[in-house]
């Protein structure tokens, strides 16, 4: 079937759901034809084929784009809402926290709101301290969506069908510089489930369990590894929240050993709560503390020397592993 | 003020009496069950804002969508939801619209097209917008009808929806109830523009100021707003002048009102306006005693229903979190 990047992936998904389904449509700045089809070129050649209407290019309104998404949703659509860059999700938290995330609940179940929010964002792309972070915890904090992000261009094709057909919402990340990343292609209809994590890699020494970007180091850092002796298993989560627990703890109880990897900020992150439930659940078969791996706790630098030295090093990721096996 | 001359149909002027009673009855029950101590939940009296509640939901259609906010009780009698899941609901009751999980901030109940109710001022414009949107993408021909106060005009949706709104000429009617406070802060401490109307001209969009407790000058402005709409030629902000004559929420103080703006809002109540209508248009007084020994009745009833319906069941806060806990 041929390669496709994780850009024309996010584009066949969208395509192919919007074909099979009328009410599915894409909000969002620039996102239609007259912009070029959207800053990263996701929703390119959609408007030719569905109208402006199903295409919509917005004004820069991030709290009328999600308030618009969540109404049409109430109504029985499935929008596709484009945040362009992650850290603007602080312009409209309110209509993603207080009613995306809590309409099904507070209803007592008559109103699910079954919205995709897309999002980009990544450190190492030179955009500073507003237009890199990755957000997630914030909203893996929240009750009533799922948090998405994938790792391989193949992921990101089964993924948003799933999001897309998901009846709850989706925060759907999207890593700027995982766009290039090319795949075989997993061809029409293919879905990811939500809730399923992926084992990128079979170990029996020690689980790194990541998602996003990061898998890309965890792989790179678990190949070296082979050569020393130290078999890493690495975990891709796809789904950040709900997160597949069973997998991640089938894991630690075999390998007896867990660090987390994020890109995010290490305090209060993801991998905090996943530390705190390994430790809970696997704490007969686990052979030292569950080891947690960030980005610096400060805002993501724009000069690239500090923008790189701010990032998770691949470094680190190995001498956490060492030092977990007892080998450093 | 806006100008409207033209009179309204006897039946019409007969619904809209019937729905401003049903609002104005529910709000005196709900008041006295507080002040006999029978419940005890954040209720948000509606008290001088009745005939504005009424007269929109009588310009709408059945299946009109509407999404109003935490001061929403005239919204949702006057459209009909059904009154003893109203009071389950509002009561914490298993009966309620929402399983009592929504409470009296949440009313929801989209079979009588009450769509949303927020309890975050001015978050309801936006997604008004959206369903709006919805019908704008299928031809439904439906209408959508945001309720909000003079405070939401100030928050940073209010103006993004606006202009979005106007944009795509969606099919929605923003009914700003001003009721001259913002909670506790009064219209001229929040606002130094003489009224809300005039900021639709701003978005390039049709606005209204028009006083609220006339029937004879609200319901033909509502009428107007809601068939513009759905003619498709946009959306359409109608300032609705009007009183707020209780405190923010049963119970605060309001003793921050001055003297002479409680006796302005004595002077203008609508419910005496109203009553005056009707005998000019020749209705009885019989009639219109009926019609509210008729409602008191069925709001009894109703609260009993509530007061003596099950609690939910515990396990209710685990479900409707997602899909997969329905």
């Amino acid at each position: 079937m041929g390669k496709i990047t994780m850009t024309q992936a996010l584009n066949l998904a969208i395509d192919e759901a919007m074909a099979e389904d009328d009410g599915v449509f894409c909000l969002g700045e620039d996102v239609s034809a007259k912009q070029g089809g959207g800053v990263f070129k996701v929703t390119s050649g959609l408007t030719e084929k569905y109208g402006e209407n199903r295409i919509r290019a917005t004004p820069i309104s991030e709290t009328a784009i999600i308030g618009a998404a969540v109404g049409a949703a109430l109504a029985g659509q499935r929008p596709i809402a484009e945040i362009m860059l992650m850290n603007f999700v602080g312009v409209c938290m309110d209509q993603i926290v207080n009613h995306a995330a809590k309409l099904r609940f507070m209803s007592g179940g008559q109103t699910p709101c079954p919205i995709v929010i897309r999002t980009t964002t990544g450190v190492g792309v030179g955009f500073g301290g507003q237009h890199s972070d990755m957000l997630e915890a914030w909203f893996a904090h929240v009750a009533g969506m799922h948090v998405v992000t994938p790792s391989n261009a193949a992921d990101a094709r089964g993924l948003m069908r799933s999001a897309i057909d998901a009846n709850d919402p989706v925060v759907f990340i999207e890593n700027i510089l995982c766009y290039g990343l090319e795949s075989e292609d997993p061809g029409e209809g293919y879905r990811v489930p939500l809730g399923k994590a992926a084992v990128a890699k079979e170990g029996s020494d020690i689980s790194l369990i990541t998602y996003g970007r990061t898998v890309l180091d965890a792989l790179e850092v678990a190949g070296e590894m082979e050569k020393e002796g130290v078999s890493v298993e690495v975990i891709d989560l796809r789904t950040i929240a709900p997160y597949d627990e069973e997998t991640v703890l089938a894991s630690v109880n075999k390998t007896g050993r867990a660090i987390t990897l994020h890109e995010a900020v290490r305090p209060f992150g993801v991998g905090a709560e996943i530390a705190a439930n390994i430790q809970e659940k696997c704490w007969d078969k686990l052979k030292g503390p569950v080891r947690r791996i960030g980005g610096t706790f400060s805002a993501v630098p724009f000069a690239s020397h500090l923008e790189q030295a701010w990032i998770p090093q691949k470094s680190d990721i190995a001498n956490q592993i060492k030092a977990s096996v007892g080998k450093d | 003020m806006a100008e409207t001359a033209k009179e309204i149909d006897r039946d019409k002027l007969l619904d809209i009496y019937t729905r401003t009673m049903k609002v104005n009855r529910t709000d005196e029950k709900f008041r006295e069950l507080l002040m006999q101590g029978k419940v005890a939940v954040m209720y948000y009296c509606v008290r001088g804002q009745e005939l504005v509640s009424a007269a929109a939901m009588a310009a709408l259609e059945d299946d009109d969508y509407v999404v109003c906010t935490y001061r929403g009780q005239g919204e949702q009698t006057a459209k009909g939801i059904p009154i003893k899941k109203w009071w389950g609901e509002c009561l914490g009751k298993a009966t309620g619209t929402c399983k009592g999980k929504g409470g009296t901030m949440h009313i929801t109940d989209p079979d009588t097209g009450i769509m949303v109710t927020t309890g975050v001022v001015g978050s309801g414009i936006p997604i008004a917008n959206g369903l709006a949107m919805a019908s704008q993408n299928n031809g439904d021909g439906r209408v959508t009808l945001v309720s909000f106060g003079d405070g939401a005009a100030n928050i940073g949706g209010f103006h993004e929806a606006m202009n979005m709104a106007q944009l795509y000429k969606l099919p929605v009617v923003f009914l700003c109830q001003n009721n001259r406070y913002g909670e506790h802060t009064a219209f001229a401490d929040h606002t130094d523009s003489p009224n809300i109307g005039e900021r639709a001209a701003g978005y390039g969009m049709k606005g209204i100021t028009v006083d609220g407790n006339d029937v004879n000058q609200i319901y033909p402005a509502m009428e107007e707003a809601v068939a513009h709409a759905r003619r498709g030629k946009g959306p359409v902000l109608v300032e609705a002048m009007c009183y707020r004559m209780m405190g923010h929420f049963f119970g605060s103080d309001f003793s921050y009102m001055p003297e002479e703006h409680l006796a302005e809002m004595k002077a203008e109540d609508p419910l005496p306006k109203l009553r005056k209508v009707m005998l000019e248009r020749q209705f009885t007084e019989e009639e219109l005693d009926k019609i509210v020994a008729d409602i008191d009745a069925e709001i009894d009833e109703a609260v009993q229903h509530a007061l003596d319906a099950p609690l939910p069941d515990t396990d209710e806060i685990y479900k409707d979190v997602l899909e997969e806990t329905a």
